[in-house]
């Protein structure tokens, strides 16, 4: 496979969940605004900072919806915009066309036109269906990959940008988020409640799953175990990394060659293996978050180098 | 005005008459909603055609036309004999113009034509490629005048455009239409990419030792024609590869891959020859391979076409076409050449200049339909403009007389009408001579307009070859 193309599929992965997890932050935020007792600016601010894409935004002392909705949205100067991931995921398609597939390629050219060509109060209008267009959309490319895509190289690149994409996205999250589930001892701030706990779980798409596996104890410790650890819940930091090994495995497999980082990604797995919730409080959350986004980062790099792209 | 549905007298061709009924029995109203089905198809798959020089949408789409362009078994027997002849032909003329010279020599051919010519390589000279073959596909643009000849509008030898259009418009009618071709009446033209890729393999370099491996090289997605680039690598199975995923390296061409170089041994090249290499030709071009010519010499890749291939394409050699089929085959021209002159030529300069309001003037390296004058359709100005240009330049002139192109049905805003249309089959030459039976018929969608390229708003239908 041509360097160029893995790396086209690698970054059209990070893309597409780029796209799917920020429409489920600006959901979150949609949500926890509207609920009585909340203060709007201060749930839009937090959609701002877990997006990754807003901090200036974030940082400024008077923030409205429209402008999140709009910088997360359809804003073109923002490269991780929805618009712009779609826009990218699409160029990025193609250019290596013959690595997509006919489904593929149809998921990602349907209507991807129309962000572009929506005023800010349109979009704010219509934000409800237009996320859930976006959800669609993703899950229409990553069910054609799924249904049409041969399992060679070209597949595990474009999974393994997915999953370092969401790992990155959930930890990213965390990090904003953290002071919500840091235990009633340690005070960072007030109002923590079972809004706002929930609402973590909201942003990845996470409350029913949650509820499957805890039963409905809403607990700061059960969440943060669900969000790190969990390792059947397909957003967890521990579920992505552990796919992200196999698919690095099967590369290996099939180049018979293995890298730095296949070193780096076990090294992780094994961490998130032996851990368990309440050492990770312990030793602290935050300090484990920020590492775990460097970690992150640095296979990404890895990948990169091992495959020539 | 010869129609191809209705010939000269008004009544139904033969070849026709599934179409006419098909027309006639569905109704306009139908079709056009059909029409606006397969255009969604189109956006939907993406193929589009960028117009360079345009502006606006830099994906726009090709119209098509539903109605389909038939030829009846005997037409098409006999087009076919005269599109291999001919690709023959040009091909005996360039290895003879980069080795002995032999048709110079004898007179038939004016030396200046050939060895002044922009396209020609001195740097081709002696070189032998694999099967003596430079031009592998050769897009021979034919039209039609009246009900008993075929002839020939242009010959293209370096990378002829829009057979993308053949397959991808014969899809959507057998996808839209699939009752028209239950009774297995239209010859199959989906064995295309295998025949390329066949032909490809088989002019493999003196220094390949395997399997050869075939690419696709592109200029990139922002090329006009990517559609079709991708298209075609996708059919064939083979990589599409943009000028950075390949290197030079002792000697051999390689393409850097996730499991490091790879060796490339044929490419089917979709960039222009001063774009090719920035060490052998244009220093400043950002798109080629530097080294790359040099391992072409050498006999460690093959590029198709060959470079130089061009000098059989222009439009002043055009006009010797019949000759080197006499002179290199043996053979009378199955395919006669539409009457030209040459504005080198003094007395051609003469008549060409007094009789501009009738003729169309080409420059001898266009293509594309820019930079054309069509005398009936343009206004005085634009004559005596266009005046002065040949006078500066003779010899980049060619000049022929306005033909009356035969017209063929289109859906059009009023209904069933009538436009002109020509046709460009894809003729492969490998060890063998290789045609689909097929092509792809271009259309003036603009009403009365003869000019049927994409770029200056033409259409594009599905082309039926009858079986026999």
């Amino acid at each position: 496979m041509l360097s160029r193309t893995a790396q086209n599929l690698f970054w059209m992965g990070r893309y597409i969940e780029r796209a799917d997890a920020t429409a489920r932050i600006i959901e979150m935020g949609h949500r926890m605004a509207m609920l009585p007792g909340s203060n709007e600016m201060e749930e839009w601010r937090s959609v701002a900072l877990a997006s990754g894409s807003a901090p200036d935004l974030a940082g400024e002392e008077d923030i409205t919806p429209a402008q999140v909705i709009h910088r997360l949205l359809i804003d073109a100067d923002n490269f991780s915009s929805i618009r712009s991931c779609l826009a990218s995921a699409r160029a990025n398609g193609r250019a290596i066309r013959t690595a997509l597939t006919q489904d593929m390629w149809e998921a990602l050219n349907d209507g991807w036109r129309q962000l572009g060509e929506m005023d800010p109060e349109t979009a704010r209008r219509s934000l409800l269906a237009l996320l859930e267009w976006t959800k669609n959309r993703t899950a229409a490319f990553r069910g054609a990959a799924e249904g049409s895509l041969l399992r060679n190289d070209g597949y595990f690149f474009l999974r393994l940008g997915g999953l370092i994409e969401r790992a990155d996205m959930t930890l990213r999250l965390l990090d904003v988020k953290y002071y919500v589930l840091l235990p009633e001892t340690d005070v960072v701030g007030g109002g923590r409640d079972y809004h706002q706990w929930t609402s973590v779980l909201r942003a990845t798409s996470a409350l029913r799953a949650y509820h499957h596996v805890y039963k409905g104890d809403y607990s700061p410790w059960g969440i943060a175990d669900f969000l790190i650890l969990n390792s059947i819940f397909p957003r967890s930091v521990s579920y992505c990394y552990r796919a992200i090994l196999r698919f690095l495995e099967d590369l290996a497999e099939l180049y018979g060659e293995r890298s730095a980082c296949h070193d780096t990604c076990a090294a992780m797995v094994a961490q998130l293996d032996e851990l368990e919730i309440e050492r990770l409080f312990q030793s602290g959350l935050h300090e484990f978050i920020d590492g775990a986004i460097v970690t992150t980062q640095r296979l990404s790099g890895e990948i990169s180098r091992a495959y020539h792209f | 005005m010869y129609n191809e549905m209705t010939g000269d007298d008004g009544a139904v061709r033969l070849p026709y008459d599934k179409v006419e009924e098909w027309i006639r029995t569905s109704g306009v109203d139908l079709l056009k909603l059909r029409q606006t089905e397969a255009e969604a198809i189109f956006r939907k798959i993406g193929i589009t055609f960028a117009v360079y020089g345009e502006g606006g949408d830099p994906e726009r789409l090709i119209p098509f036309d539903l109605i389909p362009r038939v030829f009846g078994a005997s037409e098409w027997r006999r087009l076919s004999r005269g599109i291999k002849q001919r690709s023959r032909a040009l091909n005996a003329f360039l290895y003879d113009v980069y080795h002995r010279g032999e048709i110079m020599r004898a007179g038939i051919i004016p030396e200046e034509l050939v060895y002044r010519n922009e396209a020609f390589l001195p740097e081709m000279i002696g070189v032998d490629p694999p099967g003596r073959i430079y031009s592998h596909i050769v897009g021979v643009d034919i039209v039609r005048t009246n009900g008993k000849d075929f002839h020939v509008l242009e010959d293209n030898c370096r990378t002829p455009s829009g057979v993308s259009y053949m397959l991808e418009n014969r899809e959507i009618m057998m996808r839209m239409f699939p009752q028209l071709f239950a009774a297995g009446i239209v010859e199959a033209v989906d064995s295309y990419p295998e025949m390329l890729k066949k032909t490809l393999q088989e002019v493999a370099p003196i220094k390949c030792e395997d399997d050869p491996t075939v690419v696709l090289l592109t200029p990139g997605s922002l090329n006009s024609a990517y559609y079709e680039h991708s298209f075609l690598a996708d059919l064939m199975g083979i990589e599409l590869v943009e000028p950075q995923d390949l290197f030079i390296e002792n000697g051999l061409c390689w393409m850097r891959t996730t499991r490091g170089p790879q060796r490339v041994d044929v490419i089917y090249r979709r960039i222009d020859d001063s774009y090719i290499d920035p060490l052998a030709f244009r220093p400043d071009s950002l798109l080629g391979v530097p080294g790359i010519f040099d391992v072409y010499r050498s006999g460690g890749v093959t590029l198709c076409s060959a470079p130089g291939a061009g000098v059989a394409d222009d439009k002043a050699i055009y006009v010797f076409a019949p000759d080197m089929i006499k002179f290199y085959l043996g053979e009378k021209p199955i395919l006669e050449n539409i009457q030209t002159w040459r504005c080198a030529v003094k007395d051609d300069l003469a008549y060409v200049l007094a009789n501009l309001k009738d003729l169309v003037v080409k420059r001898v390296h266009g293509s594309g339909g820019y930079g054309m004058l069509i005398g009936p359709h343009a206004t005085k100005k634009e004559i005596e403009a266009f005046r002065a240009k040949i006078k500066e330049k003779p010899s980049e002139f060619i000049a022929q007389p306005t033909l009356d192109l035969s017209t063929a049905p289109i859906l059009g805003e009023a209904g069933v009408e009538q436009r002109h249309v020509d046709f460009r089959p894809f003729c492969l030459v490998g060890r063998e001579i290789r045609l689909a039976p097929g092509g792809l018929t271009r259309v003036a969608l603009k009403k009365g307009s003869l000019v049927v390229n994409s770029s200056q708003g033409g259409g594009v239908k599905d082309t039926w070859i009858l079986a026999d």
